[in-house]
């Protein structure tokens, strides 16, 4: 790992100000994945800057009909809150199969987002919840922020600070997982508010996607049937060594049936 | 360039002169010379690194020293009492012949530890589901389990 200058700002002001005075500077989250591609020499930041200190980012609250998760959140704690379990119960789950427990005590919602892996959870939540990214300048709507594999629309300098959650009638996320590193191969959140019903698929293409197909056949009807015969083009779907694209197109509509049969 | 860390390494306070980009796992055998944390994948796979910081299980190879400014670091060093009698969760993989060649033994305890505080009673599925980020290359798991099924149960007399 190339050496860099190492900053833990106890406010948010502060991180912001490095931030935008120094050329390569990078935000340090928990660490999970930056310090691995730090370690392989595919990034070297001139200077890290370490949220960890920044009390203001780690709150998890209930703001009229949104759960607002900070972005130093922890997968951890994001499965282990009781307002979480009782208000997105999917998301509570969702988080608790991030990884393995090390990953979860650490990782955090707001890297875990910024980082866009097309194979990472939290992305789906984010586009199936309808959530919005707040970050120290603006407001970013879910549908707008991510924008392709690995890529956001984050300016460099920019820091998220929180995520907010409506609170869906009912929604259910379900991961078929890569046996070895809990990476999604298709995961797919469906859930529904008073007037529509949204599905996001992870995994399956170089970023997460909407369905419109289902959520139009699932606003008619919510049931597991009403989807089972509509087919996922595969053309556009990833094909790797784990999954073919045909495969994928196939997992993508089994897990929004089993989503859809288990919302609550 | 270098930076100032203090923190607690099994219940001993502690301050250190560390470079930057010192991992955490390097720090702990190289600088503390604290052997029992365990290197095996050096990407936060084997989970062969685990230490608990801030009384959590964190994988060491995938953090930096820098990170632990303030923290309380537990290593596999830390936990037997200090007449040397071993923890509950070590006795345990003794007698349940939970170890082969012992390389991953470390990671393990430490994890089974992180399992144990959060969870009052432990089956088989929730083990192997907390162990997740611990390979074994030798005992198939088996004995890993009912290893931490018992030390958990004695753990938990322990307290009562
Ligand atoms: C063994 C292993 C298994 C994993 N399994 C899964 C899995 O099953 N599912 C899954 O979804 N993920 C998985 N992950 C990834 C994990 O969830 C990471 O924690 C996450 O992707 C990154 O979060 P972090 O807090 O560690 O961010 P970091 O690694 O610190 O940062 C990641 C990137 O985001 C930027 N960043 C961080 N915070 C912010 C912020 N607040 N504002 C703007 N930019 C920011 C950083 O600059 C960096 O570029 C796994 C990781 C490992 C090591
Ligand atoms: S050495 Fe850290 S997880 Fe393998
Ligand atoms: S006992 Fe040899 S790796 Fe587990």
């Amino acid at each position: 790992m190339y050496n860099f200058s190492y900053h833990k700002p106890s406010r948010l002001e502060e991180a912001v100000e490095i931030l935008s005075s120094t050329e390569d500077a990078k935000i340090l989250a928990g660490g999970q994945t930056l310090i691995a591609t730090m370690k392989l020499r595919l990034a070297g930041p001139s200077d890290l800057v370490d949220l960890g200190e920044i009390a203001e980012l780690k709150a998890i609250l209930k703001k009229e009909n949104n759960i607002v998760i900070g972005s130093m959140t922890t997968h951890a704690d994001v499965a282990g809150s009781e307002i979480i379990k009782k208000q997105i119960p999917s998301l509570a789950h969702l988080a608790s199969e991030i990884g393995d427990q090390m990953v979860r005590n650490v990782g955090t919602i707001g890297g875990s987002v910024a980082n866009n892996d097309p194979a990472a959870d939290y992305p789906a939540a984010v586009l199936g919840l309808g959530a919005k990214v707040i970050t120290n300048t603006r407001e970013i709507s879910g549908d707008d922020f991510f924008t392709g594999m690995y890529e956001t629309c984050l300016l460099p300098d920019e820091i998220i600070t929180s995520i907010v959650f409506p609170i869906p009638t009912r929604s259910s996320y379900i991961k078929f997982k890569n046996p070895a590193s809990r990476y999604a191969i298709v995961g797919v959140m469906v859930a529904e508010t008073h007037n529509s019903v949204r599905v996001a698929v992870t995994g399956a293409g170089s970023s997460v996607f909407r369905v419109k197909a289902f959520e139009d056949a699932l606003g008619t009807n919510f049931s597991s049937n009403s989807i089972a015969n509509l087919k996922v083009p595969h053309d556009d779907l990833t094909e790797d060594m784990h999954a073919s694209s045909f495969y994928r197109a196939h997992l993508v509509n089994i897990m929004a049936q089993k989503a859809v049969a288990t919302a609550k | 360039m270098s930076v100032s860390i203090s923190f607690k390494i099994n219940g001993e306070q502690k301050v250190s002169e560390i470079r930057e980009n010192t991992l955490l796992v390097d720090f702990i055998r190289d600088s503390l010379k604290l052997t029992g944390t365990h290197i095996g994948c050096d990407t936060a796979q084997c989970g062969a690194c685990t230490v608990h910081m801030n009384g959590k299980a964190v994988k060491s190879c995938n953090v930096l020293a820098a990170q632990v400014d303030d923290a309380d670091i537990v290593t596999i060093e830390g936990i037997a009492s200090t007449d040397g009698e071993m923890h509950p969760m070590q006795e345990a993989f003794r007698s349940h012949h939970g170890l082969q060649c012992g390389f991953c033994t470390p990671g393990m305890i430490m994890s089974a530890l992180d399992l144990a505080g959060r969870n009052s009673s432990l089956d088989e599925a929730t083990i192997r589901e907390g162990l997740e980020g611990n390979l074994c290359r030798c005992t198939g798991y088996h004995n890993i389990v009912a290893a931490v099924k018992s030390g958990a149960l004695n753990m938990s007399k322990n307290t009562k």
